[in-house]
């Protein structure tokens, strides 16, 4: 999608892709849990886009996590979907 | 509202009610940040870790404290964001991590919907709050819990840890029913 921005990253096994909003603590801890494990992601701060966007991302994202929560983080297109901040899960699935 | 003043509204209001703010420094300060993005963004200062559409009608349930906190507290120690947590948490905040969200998807979707409307004019917005009106009726076998101090009444799943007006403790509170 158009809209996500690239971290780069030396791990970059998987494909990563998450769905944050710019305000929420447990997206900033998933931001920052990935760049500490050096791990390549994409993300979209859903809030920060205009809305006709912003209902396309969401829908989306909700083919992967129905409840349409933040955040979503999504490996290799769907093959695994962790939502919410789960560290141990994260690192189990991508390291 | 400065990040100070929005920091003390919630000090205030975590210890009226029984509860205590994030004890993770790092998130309290992304989440009174994220608060105080929304309220400059909205005009008031709707969830930061949930979508919100800018409409108060529609975004309603979700204005901090929200409407979900009370029962995510009692069943997980915790509400959504984590900024509101449970003195059981408190005492041991390694058990802190992310939780399901309550909120039903339904009351999402039509808000949802109403943002994407009022991008294109599709739905008319009276329709689109009986819809809404309708959905948030459905969820009303809550228990009543009376303040045997006090008086004071609430719909929850359970008591409060501590009542918000006479500061009476959870044991305090009786059922209540009408009639
Ligand atoms: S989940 Fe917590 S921070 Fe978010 S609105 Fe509810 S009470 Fe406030």
């Amino acid at each position: 999608m158009n809209c996500m921005k690239n971290v780069p990253g030396k791990n970059c096994g998987h494909h990563v892709a998450i769905y944050t909003l710019s305000t929420c603590g447990w997206c900033k801890k998933l931001k920052r849990l990935l760049k500490a494990l050096d791990i390549e992601y994409e993300y979209v701060d859903v809030d920060l886009l205009p809305k006709s966007e912003k209902e396309k991302i969401m829908k989306e994202a909700g083919k992967h996590n129905p409840r349409e929560s933040f955040p979503t983080l999504v490996v290799d297109h769907g093959k695994e979907v962790i939502v919410g901040f789960k560290k141990d899960r994260i690192r189990e699935v991508l390291l | 509202m400065s990040t100070t003043d929005i920091l003390t509204r919630m000090e205030t209001d975590a210890a009226e009610n029984g509860y205590y703010l994030c004890p993770d420094k790092e998130l309290l300060d992304d989440l009174i940040d994220g608060l105080s993005t929304n309220e400059e963004r909205y005009g008031y200062g709707s969830c930061p870790c949930r979508v919100a559409v800018g409409s108060k009608t529609y975004d309603g349930d979700i204005i901090c404290p929200c409407e979900y906190r009370d029962a995510d507290v009692d069943e997980f120690g915790m509400c959504f964001c984590a900024l509101f947590v449970s003195k059981e948490m408190m005492d041991d905040p390694s058990r802190m991590s992310s939780i399901p969200e309550r909120r039903p998807p339904e009351v999402q979707k039509a808000a949802m919907e109403y943002d994407g409307a009022m991008e294109e004019s599709k739905i008319p917005m009276h329709q689109l709050k009986d819809d809404i009106i309708s959905v948030k009726d459905r969820k009303n076998s809550i228990p009543v819990w009376r303040c045997e101090v006090c008086g004071y009444l609430c719909a929850r799943e359970y008591p409060p840890p501590i009542c918000p007006i006479c500061k009476a403790k959870a044991e305090r509170f009786q059922q209540f029913s009408f009639g």
